[in-house]
């Protein structure tokens, strides 16, 4: 075996260093979780794993409110990831596909959008919703998280597209196949992988978002909404399941859409 | 690129302009208006004089930018390691940047209450602390007389959780940099500090104004972690916006708030713009 030189040795303990920077905090929320009643509220903690218990998670999926914001939490990200692909998508096969006069600058209107701070469209949609009956549902958020994802998925579905050359399409026509038709069968399926990869993304995105959602709802929470308006008045094991129980859908996701991490990120800054 | 046809493009816009017209233009107007305007229409000052001359005004704009000036050169400091460490390519490369990225994905809400576990008094942080020797008995950090613990614990929460974004920009810049150069230097006999300092960092400076602009618009609006781990102990800007909001009932001073958060993001972005602009813009 290859002697390693120093600077590698380094490397590598810095890299193992930083990844437990990341992994130890979430380690820790799922031990607590995990973790019967009494050991919650035992100190000093166990730093390993002693008994394995459901009693804390099932604690907080029984509390009352949770399930019910669940399902909605579920409902409006579906929601989200529907309207903002239907609509959003053919904005991003536009921009990837013509030139047009204006295309630069809806670009760059697009782009600027992450200049303007999410929180301060809350409060004037709250009362808009209010007026027109539409407050307190589950509509009304997704709406809301719509307008957040919408230009994230313009422009990375722009990105997806836009990696699928041209000329595989044009192809498809001149052998017969009509506009519609060459998208349909050619560009579709090519994209596919990417564009479930940004709807995936659109999914986290409205299942995280809690200020829009906690100033829309009243009693029809979302579960971020929903812990956070109890969360200063909740026992511990409530709050470390409810922890643990937010970050699970992030790690998952997260799998699946590692390859696209530059198509999401890398372009969308650009 | 193809086609002639010039009105299809325009077809395949519309639903996003209207889309984003209707849910993202018209209420940042409507804020302003909420904002600035009396109940009989006419402009007044009234809502703005009433935020400022609240009791948690002031805690609250100080905190939410002594947050910002704490958190943001930690980040980019951990960012840059990190990316640093991806792109020199360790064994398990595509790993490391999985994990490194994972925060990527996680909220804001989640990751404060991921760290009230570990700074809370029965938590993790005192049983680590107490099981090498360093304390006797577990320390109350998060507690509204010791403001300087619960900053700290959202610095460490924010750091944790939001330099994720920072990391793929700045990956993303490094893979742009020629490895041409980088040799040259090392041949010329730079050291590792001076290839990042004389070569690394000048050309990351664009990424570098990206996720710096970015970061701190997102900053402005810190939340969730701050109601997490400070609960009535400390306040900022978007907390104050929904407390007025929802416990107080007057949407008017909350949309003050909101205003106040995007004026200070917009000026912010403007200042940056400045500051870095790199010499070929200044020349352009």
């Amino acid at each position: 075996m290859k002697h390693w030189p120093w600077s590698r040795i380094v490397l590598h303990a810095v890299a193992l260093l930083l990844l437990l920077w990341v992994v130890l905090p979430i380690y820790l929320i799922a031990l607590a979780a995990f973790s019967p009643r009494d050991v919650v509220y035992q100190y000093p903690k166990p730093l390993v794993p002693t008994q394995f218990s459901l009693e804390t998670m099932l604690f907080f999926m029984r509390s009352s409110g949770v399930l019910d914001s669940v399902r909605r939490s579920v409902i409006v990200a579906l929601l989200t990831l529907v309207v903002s692909m239907a609509v959003g998508a053919p904005a991003g096969y536009a921009l990837a596909r013509y030139i047009f006069p204006g295309r630069d600058t809806f670009r760059i209107a697009i782009v600027s959008t992450r200049a303007f701070p999410i929180v301060i469209l809350s409060i004037p949609l709250a009362v808009s919703f209010i007026n027109l009956g539409l407050y307190d549902s589950t509509i009304s958020v997704a709406l809301m998280h719509t307008a957040l994802a919408l230009p994230f998925t313009i422009l990375v579905t722009s990105s997806v597209f836009a990696s699928v050359p041209v000329d595989l399409e044009e192809a498809a026509m001149t052998l017969g196949c009509s506009r519609l038709g060459a998208f349909w069968r050619i560009s579709l399926p090519l994209t596919l992988p990417g564009l479930a990869a940004a709807a995936i993304f659109t999914f986290v995105l409205s299942w995280n978002e809690v200020f829009a959602a906690a100033i829309l709802t009243l009693r029809n929470r979302t579960l971020p909404a929903h812990v956070l308006s109890v969360l200063n008045e909740s026992p511990l094991p409530f709050r470390f399941a409810g922890g643990f129980f937010l970050l699970v859908p992030a790690l998952i996701f997260m799998l699946f859409i590692r390859r696209y991490l530059f198509n999401l990120w890398g372009r969308v800054v650009r | 690129m193809i086609r002639k046809t010039q009105w299809e493009p325009y077809l395949l816009l519309l639903p996003s302009l209207f889309y984003l017209l209707f849910f993202f233009g018209w209420p940042m107007i409507q804020a302003f208006s909420l904002a600035l305007r009396g109940e009989d229409g006419g402009w007044t000052l009234a809502y703005v004089q009433r935020m400022i001359n609240d009791t948690y005004f002031r805690e609250a704009l100080i905190t939410t930018v002594a947050l910002i000036v704490a958190i943001l050169p930690i980040q980019f400091l951990v960012a840059l390691a990190m990316a640093l460490v991806v792109h020199a390519r360790p064994k398990g490369a595509g790993l490391f940047l999985y994990f490194y990225a994972v925060p990527l994905a996680i909220s804001d809400l989640a990751a404060g209450i991921v760290w009230f576990a570990i700074f809370t008094q029965r938590g993790y942080l005192n049983t680590i602390l107490q099981a090498i020797g360093l304390i006797e008995k577990p320390i109350i950090f998060l507690n509204y007389q010791k403001p300087l613990w619960v900053i700290m614990a959202i610095v460490a929460a924010e750091v944790w959780r939001a330099t994720a974004i920072i990391m793929v920009i700045l990956v993303a810049g490094l893979q742009s940099i020629p490895n041409d150069y980088l040799e040259a230097a090392e041949i010329f006999g730079a050291g590792l500090f001076e290839r990042i300092t004389q070569i690394i960092l000048p050309l990351l400076k664009p990424s570098l104004q990206v996720a710096l602009i970015l970061r701190t618009i997102l900053a402005f609006q810190a939340f969730a972690v701050v109601v997490a781990l400070a609960g009535q102990g400390a306040t900022v800007l978007a907390k104050e916006a929904y407390k007025w909001y929802t416990d107080i009932r007057n949407p008017n001073v909350a949309a003050a708030y909101a205003g106040l958060i995007m004026v200070l993001s917009i000026a912010t972005t403007i200042v940056y713009l400045r500051a870095l602009r790199t010499p070929e813009e200044v020349t352009a």
